[in-house]
């Protein structure tokens, strides 16, 4: 595992219209590690992956994502993206979605790998099918794989486990800790916070501003409970005599 | 830009197209019935059929091209592919060349198709050749694409998308000089056709249809290629990789 992180934000503010979503936030997430980013709706989670993947518009702050400003070109190959609503051609099959965003990036052999990736997120067999048939589940994974397809070293991944059911929920976050221990760095967001167990590493965001960037065990320490939620509560609280 | 990931994008745009079995089917049938119906419609004044028909066989790849491109666009836009694709290694002039080859693909059909049917078997004569009436049919066909990738982005619902048509396409018919000759119209409008692209698919057309090939009609379509370009640049200026 290295020690360089692979994620750097530093005063990163945002605004969207009139409201400022992300008020000088700091972090710095770790190469080789899954990473929760847990927030309820609205917190800023979204506004925050967008700008690790550049494609959001930012007001002051660095980002640097694997020692680079984000949303630079070298990066494109080496970062994959996975919108929250699932941002596949619903038109295609699986397979052509699968075959479409390999060669976007920049795969060799893109039916091999198509197919590879459809046995990886548990949908091998049904590559021929339209994608707009899939359910939203299968629909959800279809999104991810295409993330997968071009086997990116960060994966910056919007609630990928909404919605699934429970066995599903379980084999993504093992896929994503064996992602992790191949070395590639994975930052998925939540706002369930029964799934904040399960990464190595958290960030905890509301209203725009960190309250929590620990490992769920020093959290629960910190905060003297074992509930995550339950922590989540008094951390929030505590920023709210703090402000 | 990246030749394979222009390729890519232009056989995954025709794939889409192609699992919409209707819209295929009317996208190269209706532009021929309609010639087929106006033949007969004219059927007491042939002269008025040649004039008229040729000119529509310029026109009606446009507007079709313009109406499937803004909508194909508006969903890259509205379901997040787009962003999606931004943040990949595509560059944005391989996502306008993808399309403009996908769509310069299918208006060749549909304007084949047209030209067979209305040269073929309605009669049709023209001066200079078929060819020149496929050159400036298909190149109507790119501008309707090229002007429909750019007002994709003023919409935000597929309902605003297809009312741009009327907007922006319409106004180009009634002063593109097929209604009334250009020269013949109020000073002011007579400008207007002047710099609106249509009007020089027209002329081009008119021109193809009386004479041999010269110098007016190469202007003619030089026109038209220049507005396609003119349109993809502002297109690609509304793709923009970080947004608000």
């Amino acid at each position: 595992m290295t020690t360089e992180p692979a994620i750097v934000v530093q005063d990163l503010v945002v605004d969207r219209g009139r409201r400022r979503v992300l008020h000088s936030l700091s972090c710095q997430i770790p190469a080789g590690q899954v990473t929760g980013l847990l927030g309820p709706s609205g917190s800023g989670k979204t506004t925050l992956l967008r700008c690790l993947v550049g494609v959001q518009r930012i007001r002051s702050g660095v980002v640097l994502v694997l020692g680079v400003p984000a949303g630079e070109r070298t990066l494109r190959a080496r970062v994959g993206y996975v919108t929250q609503a699932p941002s596949v051609y619903a038109d295609l099959s699986v397979r052509d979605n699968l075959r479409y965003f390999a060669v976007l990036a920049g795969i060799a052999d893109p039916s091999a790998r198509a197919e590879e990736t459809l046995s990886t997120v548990g949908l091998a067999g049904r590559g021929g099918e339209r994608v707009g048939r899939l359910s939203g589940g299968e629909h959800a994974r279809v999104s991810l794989a295409c993330a997968l397809v071009g086997s990116p070293e960060v994966l910056v991944l919007d609630e990928p486990t909404v919605g699934l059911d429970p066995i599903l929920r379980r084999d993504l976050w093992r896929l994503f800790h064996e992602l992790a221990d191949d070395g590639k760095t994975v930052l998925v967001s939540s706002h369930v916070m029964d799934e904040a167990a399960r990464c190595d590493r958290l960030l905890l965001l509301r209203e725009g501003r960190l309250v929590a960037d620990d490992s769920p065990a020093a959290i629960r320490q910190a905060t003297g409970t074992v509930d995550l939620e339950e922590a989540f509560l008094r951390l929030a609280e505590g920023q709210d005599v703090a402000s | 830009m990246n030749p394979r990931i222009t390729l890519a994008t232009a056989a995954r745009v025709l794939r889409q197209l192609r699992g919409d079995r209707r819209t295929v089917a009317m996208l190269m049938v209706v532009p021929s019935l309609l010639m087929v119906l106006l033949r007969y419609v004219l059927d007491s004044s042939p002269f008025v059929f040649d004039e008229i028909g040729l000119q529509l066989l310029g026109i009606f790849p446009f507007v079709t091209m313009f109406l499937v491109t803004s909508v194909a666009m508006l969903r890259e836009r509205t379901s997040g592919t787009l962003e999606r694709l931004l943040t990949t290694r595509l560059a944005k002039l391989d996502l306008l060349l993808g399309y403009a080859l996908a769509f310069g693909i299918a208006a060749l059909a549909q304007v084949g198709i047209a030209t067979a049917v209305t040269m073929g078997w309605l009669g049709l004569q023209i001066v200079s050749g078929v060819g020149w009436a496929v050159v400036l049919a298909v190149a109507s066909a790119l501008l309707g694409m090229a002007l429909g990738l750019l007002v994709s982005a003023f919409a935000t619902t597929e309902f605003q998308a297809v009312q741009f048509m009327p907007a922006v396409v319409l106004p180009q018919i009634l002063l593109c000089g097929m209604l009334v000759p250009r020269s013949h119209m109020l000073d002011v409008l007579n400008w207007l056709s002047d710099v609106l692209p249509l009007s020089y698919v027209v002329d081009g057309m008119a021109r193809a249809r009386t004479s041999t090939a010269g110098a007016g009609l190469v202007g003619d379509v030089a026109v038209v290629i220049g507005c396609i370009l003119a349109a993809l640049a502002i297109g690609a200026v509304t793709l923009r990789r970080r947004t608000p």
